[in-house]
């Protein structure tokens, strides 16, 4: 090889290194994480909201042709929330506006994600994987209000 | 090297190369014009589910399978003929020939009629439990496995120029097209698997049920190498023919090489990261996907600088000076030599769309942006860019070649690709800040979050949406006047000899490096990384406990099938 071109592969593989070496310590340092294989939890088709203890709650949500079930979950500020996800009918996604919760909602299995919203105030759930005729009306959000701590 | 001679082309190759050229570019009026209405859709200028009797989601099929599979496929094995010949000299069956570029037809016309009677209205990826007729299946796969045959034909013609020209070293833009198609074959195997085995049976009823999950993690098997089947052949415009055209040498003929056995090696096991927000895969196995993704940029850091040497070379020799100045010397405005002009802006394009890649590919980061209008803002700078570009102007050049035609209407066509790229530029950056603000893609937001009287209106969506449908709008001024260059050209009368004369550099730097002589260990160590990547997940997901999936059709959510 011509020896500029060792060194541009040699600097672009440090490059590429640099960021992934920066991935990792996102995801060891930070927490930041990818969904994985649920394995405790089997599909469901129901919604419900259930409260482990005073600081987590645990939301089995569930996406269908258009909606989600439940369409609107109240929480406490700080409060953890476990996003169980399931698909009723096709594949869907969830996206909750103004975070980096991005799920894929697919049918026959469960999705996760673990997160806590901090600030008060209304956070919009949009479903982001076509899912037929009624995609874009398909929306749901989550409260985070204190007068959820008292219920 | 020595100087090539121009090369006579037999009437059924002609003919054949032809009819892809110009079905796929017919049928690209259709597609170029769904992308029109679907950012005038997302801008909220149309406001409704359907425009002109086409549904939304129909017509955004009709994008993606038009413009993305099948303009692709059809360039891409004219192109290949052309350079097999030429560069090979080959003499090839012509029967073997018309039958497989026929199934390629015949397929794309039955997977058509379903789309446009709006029975598949599943968008390209098609992803199951959204069910089309089983017609639209059946003709995608006849459209793959036409597609099969000719690097079939080629292989062979190339094993046979090794045996009579021992020692030589073999063509690069052979090795490209070998190296384009050894990775098209590899990805499309996985999609046969799910297509046929999958796919069919379920569509026409014979089995009521699905694992959506191997359907998924088999799509994505294809898909990602995909995009690198789409690359590959502006590289060999890049490497072979642009340093030509701009009066200089292919900068390093091993760089060239490597580039292209490093994609054989890199460009399928990283499938998963389409799908780090999935379940029902480990999240080990999408960072393994995600390590060997950021291999696959590294080709494409060579071809940066080997292009860019290249091409500094040429203009020093035109004059060039300085550290800067000499870009000033390249042939960015004469029309015979359009290609340069479609070239270089692919480049400019694929500097933002690379950048944009490895910031999908880098697993947590992919959790801002997955699924967001950011990910079309990221794939019309490198699909949109140096991939359509590059066949565009190729197109018109085959065209040419093949029927002793001059190129019409010269001067305008030399500007399509620089209003092209303006017009992605304004596109990306309003789908792009867009996504950041999580506006999702695939979405008609007319009617909820363009629409101010909706509860769902997104008010800072909507500079972004705009500067889009402004950008779409100039990239389709620039369709237009490559249409009229395009059929101008094709409808004049015949002026030259029909022959294939291409434009090939010579190395500055031509070192024969043995391992880089032959595709058997670069095609090896691709099956040993499939297997590292994908036995794992693959075994996870079949035994994984996904329930089976009944079928729904996109306009109702009453199945179809009860649950097994």
């Amino acid at each position: 090889m011509e020896r500029h071109e060792r060194w541009v592969l040699l600097s672009s593989a440090g490059l590429m290194s640099v960021f992934f070496a920066l991935l990792l310590y996102s995801a060891l340092g930070w927490g930041a994480s990818v969904p994985t294989c649920v394995t405790d939890v089997r599909p469901f088709s129901q919604g419900r909201i259930e409260k482990i203890d005073g600081r987590r709650v645990a939301a089995y949500m569930v996406a269908r042709m258009w909606f989600f079930d439940p369409s609107e979950i109240r929480v406490a500020p700080g409060t953890e929330i476990n996003l169980y996800l399931s698909a009723l009918d096709v594949t869907h996604g969830l996206y909750i506006e103004g975070t980096n919760v991005n799920l894929m909602a697919v049918p026959g299995t469960v999705n996760l994600a673990r997160f806590r919203l901090d600030r008060e105030g209304e956070y919009r759930i949009l479903c982001h994987e076509y899912c037929g005729l009624g995609h874009q009306n398909m929306a749901g959000k989550i409260v985070v209000t204190r007068a959820a701590s008292e219920g | 090297m020595k100087e090539e001679q121009g090369a006579a082309v037999d009437s059924t190759h002609r003919v054949a190369a032809l009819s892809l050229v110009v079905a796929g570019t017919t049928l690209l009026v259709l597609g170029i014009y769904h992308g029109l209405v679907q950012v005038l859709y997302r801008a909220g200028w149309i406001r409704s589910m359907s425009f002109l009797g086409l549904d939304y989601y129909q017509g955004l099929t009709l994008h993606g399978v038009v413009n993305a599979i099948v303009y692709t496929t059809f360039f891409e094995v004219a192109f290949g003929y052309v350079l097999v010949v030429y560069f090979l000299r080959a003499k090839l069956n012509r029967t073997v020939t018309a039958v497989a570029v026929g199934a390629m037809l015949v397929g794309t016309v039955i997977a058509a009629v379903p789309i446009l009677t709006g029975h598949a209205s599943v968008l390209y990826t098609f992803y199951p439990p959204l069910k089309a007729s089983p017609w639209f299946y059946v003709g995608a796969a006849l459209l793959v496995v036409g597609s099969w045959v000719p690097f079939f034909q080629w292989i062979s013609a190339y094993v046979r120029w090794r045996r009579e020209h021992p020692g030589q070293k073999s063509p690069l833009a052979v090795v490209g097209i070998l190296a384009t198609f050894t990775i098209w074959l590899i990805a499309t195997i996985p999609l046969a698997v799910e297509v046929l085995l999958l796919l069919i049976p379920w569509s026409f009823g014979w089995v009521s049920s699905i694992n959506v999950v191997l359907a998924r993690t088999l799509f994505w098997f294809f898909g990602h190498p995909l995009v690198y089947f789409w690359l590959l052949p502006s590289y060999v415009m890049y490497y072979v023919m642009l340093p030509k055209l701009v009066g200089g040498k292919l900068f390093s003929d091993a760089a060239a090489r490597l580039a292209f056995f490093l994609f054989v090696v890199f460009s399928a096991p990283v499938g998963l990261h389409h799908q780090y927000a999935d379940p029902g895969v480990s999240a080990g196995y999408k960072w393994l996907h995600g390590l060997f993704t950021f291999f696959v940029a590294l080709p494409s850091f060579i071809t940066a600088f080997t292009v860019a040497a290249s091409l500094e070379f040429g203009a020093r020799k035109a004059g060039g000076q300085g550290w800067f100045r000499w870009w000033a010397r390249l042939p960015y405005r004469d029309p015979d030599r359009y290609l340069f002009a479609y070239g270089f802006c692919g480049l400019v394009l694929f500097l933002f769309g690379g950048i944009t890649g490895i910031v999908n590919a880098s697993v947590t980061m992919n959790n801002v942006v997955h699924n967001t209008s950011w990910v079309p803002g990221h794939f019309h700078t490198t699909l949109g860019g140096p991939v359509f570009l590059s066949f565009l102007g190729l197109s018109l050049w085959m065209v040419g070649e093949l029927t002793g035609r001059e190129v019409r209407l010269p001067r305008a066509n030399v500007w399509v690709p620089y209003l092209w790229l303006l017009g992605v530029a304004l596109f990306s950056v309003g789908l792009s800040v867009a996504g950041i603000l999580g506006e999702p893609r695939r979405t008609n937001l007319a009617i909820t979050y363009s629409n101010p009287e909706s509860p769902l209106y997104q008010a800072s969506w909507e500079f972004w949406t705009r500067l889009g449908a402004v950008g779409g709008i100039l990239m389709t001024l620039a369709m237009g006047v490559y249409f009229a260059v395009f059929f101008a050209t094709l409808f004049s009368p015949a002026r030259k000899r029909r022959e294939i004369d291409i434009p090939v550099a010579e190395p500055l730097h031509d070192e024969d490096v043995p391992w880089l002589r032959n595709f058997a260990p670069w095609v090896a160590a691709a099956i040993v990384l499939l297997i590292v990547a994908y036995v794992p997940p693959l075994y996870e997901v079949l035994t994984g406990g996904t329930v089976p999936a009944v079928p729904y059709e996109p306009h109702s959510p009453a199945p179809l099938a009860q649950s097994p």
